[in-house]
């Protein structure tokens, strides 16, 4: 029996993480993700789990402890964020490129300058090229179930990648919401043993990881993994797919909102996009075709997915919680615009700075987002730059 | 974290050298360290001291040691591998550790393995300090190895921590106004045994390694977290005549630059005391890295090393027993 109760995002990773049951998490704290580790040392302290906690120095290390973990076989998870993950930097990538399945909490928080706690995708943005596989979710429920697919994509043959699961810092992390938790019998069953195929404790064999590659073996090294990257499109779908036949709930690489017919659209990553739907059902109601691409999955790029879906719009705001500081917008806008460019996709579009260092974003934002949209299509106004939604200044940069 | 295992390190085995470098090479041969390179016989003779079958995970931080060892697709090493970067040494093993604890914990994993890992003094003294300090003081049952050959020699010979007063590197170069590195070396054996672990020893290549070898036994049996600290000359980085590095090592200890001592479970135990203990000149004239000191000026540069030495000497022997 699947249980309907309310929960913060960080208590429902802890959830996730007590009925997964993984080995070794090794973690340092860090605001807004320190509740995670917490909750999971309170578990093991009182027997639910018998993970074993490794609490080390820095988040350098904590990622360091889970690589020579899942080396060595271990089923290896941490959380962090922001700076945490900052540190951590170094070895995302040579995780990555040794083909750990490592999950990672991930609660965003911008990267300091000026020190915020607040979320921002800066953090995971700057990962974005790092070779890590990165889900993002709206609400509390897709926080948990995104984790509990974090296992099985990861660890899929085909796959072998590190992952992270993101989630909007204090928005969802804190922010309790009503959640319906699986039954942990079902969850154990889904996620199933971690069964690698060679790890250093393997009996009956040694192996090494983390070679010197010079460059005749390297560049084979970087294209296997891109390859293992792309096929993980089709792995996260399967997995949602089995998925979705014992919860009922139903996950993409995106999630189209009122989107088939909508000339204007909006796409965003994150908590933003239960904002952005309540503005799209105002528009609807006033007549107006607006709709919103939600984007859950991030690395892998979706690009021809979402090239597609936005083909038919008259104008297209997408919608960015990064700095690039490239003067030309943020990372999903260059990503987004690009991928519509290859779909030959004529609409306008804007790419809009949002919800920095946690900016707050209401309802009416999002209905002024439209509104601009509607504004751009017709011809009434230009974007010659990329605009700051809610900004406080009097420089026109302002939405 | 973990219950602190007292426990008197195993009564050692006697030390037969015949039979001991006998055992398979644990480190193969065909990998591309330097000739003379004192990292590779600190590597050797460390793996020697795991007992015949039993089984190990080796770690590595970066520098000469990893990018000669295991460059893809060939590993020099025996036993499973892992290298990371170059300042996680200490917690890239400690995830392993703890991996193995819950594997067996789990019955997936039944032999019984032991975990060692190598550092130079860049990966160790420095950029992995914090790392290995972690490690340590968790109390992971893991040994970590410093082969110091005091400086950064996988870049090209640059200072470290522990490169000793007035060596010549390529970022304390000796100049007309510069006499090397004004600083002392930094003493890790000594931070390492603040930690409180089990064991932390030091030693060098001396006769038939039976000093290296009795202390590596020790560190790799001894419950919980230990640190061996290896002297391992660099004939290229110190600028000695390549077959002489015995010859160097010896000087190192009876010089006292570089004492062989061990402190288990916080008792400090000098190993090795000279009767007639030799002037520091006589390890510094060896190496071109000294070379500056013995031009006309240099006097007194020696005679205050001299003096540090001497001063470290002394506290060594107020700490140790007997």
């Amino acid at each position: 029996m699947s249980i309907k109760t309310r929960m913060s995002g960080n208590e429902a990773v802890a959830h996730a993480i007590r009925q997964i049951n993984p080995d070794v998490m090794p973690a340092f704290p860090i605001t807004p993700s320190t509740e995670i580790p917490q909750f999971v040392a309170s578990m093991i302290a009182n027997g639910e789990i018998d993970t074993e906690f490794i609490p080390v120095e820095s988040e350098h290390s904590a990622m360091s402890a889970a690589m020579g973990a899942s080396a060595a076989g271990a089923r290896a998870v941490t959380a962090t964020s922001s700076c945490g993950m900052a540190l951590m930097w170094e070895v995302l990538y040579v995780a990555a490129s040794s083909r750990l399945p490592i999950v990672m909490a991930l609660v965003n928080r911008g990267l300091t300058g000026p020190l915020n706690i607040n979320a921002e995708h800066s953090d995971s943005m700057g990962a974005r090229d790092s070779g890590w596989i990165q889900i993002y979710a709206e609400n509390n429920q897709e926080v948990y179930d995104n984790f509990l697919q974090a296992h099985r994509i990861a660890e899929h043959k085909d796959v072998h990648l590190p992952i992270m699961v993101c989630q909007d810092g204090f928005i969802t992390s804190h922010a309790v919401q009503n959640i319906v938790l699986w039954e942990d019998e079902l969850i154990r069953n889904f996620v199933g043993e971690y069964e690698p195929e060679h790890y250093l404790l393997k009996e009956g064999e040694s192996m090494a990881v983390g070679p010197y590659a010079l460059s005749p073996y390297c560049m084979e090294a970087k294209k296997a993994q891109a390859e293992a990257m792309k096929r993980a499109k089709q792995v996260i779908l399967d997995v949602a797919g089995e998925f979705e036949k014992i919860t009922g709930q139903h996950y993409g690489l995106y999630e189209g909102y009122r989107l088939e017919d909508a000339e204007y659209a909006v796409v965003a990553i994150g908590s933003v996009c239960g904002t952005a739907k309540d503005a799209v059902d105002r528009l609807r109601d006033r007549g107006v075709k607006a709709g919103l691409m939600k984007i859950r999955v991030f690395r892998p790029f979706p690009g021809d997915e979402i090239g597609a879906a936005l083909k038919n719009c008259r104008a297209v705001a997408i919608m960015d919680r990064a700095e690039s500081y490239s003067s030309q917008g943020g990372p999903l806008g260059a990503e987004v615009t690009a991928a519509m460019y290859r779909a030959k996709a004529v609409a306008e579009t804007v790419n809009i700075m949002y919800g920095l260092s946690g900016r707050d974003v209401r309802v009416a934002d999002m209905e002024h987002v439209y509104e601009s949209l509607q504004k751009l299509a017709a011809g009434e106004i230009r974007y010659p730059e990329y605009p700051y939604l809610g900004l406080r200044s009097a420089s026109g940069d302002e939405l | 974290m973990r219950e602190r295992q007292v426990q008197i390190p195993m009564e050692q085995q006697a030390f037969r050298f015949k039979e001991i470098q006998e055992r398979p090479e644990r480190l193969a041969p065909g990998h591309r360290m330097c000739a003379g390179c004192g990292g590779t016989i600190a590597v050797r003779n460390v793996l020697k001291a795991l007992h015949p079958g039993d089984k190990a995970v080796v770690g590595n931080a970066t520098g000469c040691l990893e990018v000669s060892t295991f460059m893809y697709p060939y590993t020099a090493y025996e036993d499973s591998y892992i290298h990371s970067a170059f300042e996680n040494a200490g917690a890239t093993l400690s995830g392993v550790e703890t991996a193995y604890r819950v594997l067996k914990k789990k019955g997936k994993v039944t032999s019984d393995y032991k975990f060692i890992t190598f550092g130079g003094d860049g990966g160790t003294y420095d950029i992995g300090l914090q790392s290995l300090s972690g490690a340590m003081e968790r109390g992971h049952d893991m040994v970590y190895v410093c082969y110091d050959n005091g400086a950064y020699m996988n870049t090209g010979t640059q200072r470290s921590s522990a490169t000793p007063m007035y060596a010549d590197t390529t970022t304390t170069p000796s100049g007309t106004v510069s006499q090397g590195k004004p600083q002392a070396r930094k003493d890790l054996a000594g931070i390492l045994a603040a930690h409180n672990i089990p064991y932390v020893g030091q030693t060098t290549f001396i006769g038939n390694m039976k000093d290296l070898y009795v202390k590596s036994e020790r560190a790799i049996y001894t419950p919980g977290a230990a640190f061996l600290n290896v002297l391992a000359p660099c004939p290229r980085g110190w600028k000695y005549n390549t077959p002489d590095i015995m010859e160097i090592c010896k000087l190192a200890v009876e010089t006292c630059y570089w004492p062989l001592f061990e402190v288990i479970d916080g008792r400090w135990i000098l190993n090795y005391k000279p009767k007639n203990k030799l002037p520091l000149e006589e390890f510094l004239k060896r190496q071109g890295r000294f070379q500056h000191l013995f031009k006309p000026g240099g006097e007194g540069l020696i005679e205050a090393f001299q003096k540090e030495v001497d001063r470290r000497w002394e506290e060594l022997l107020n700490r140790c027993e007997g």
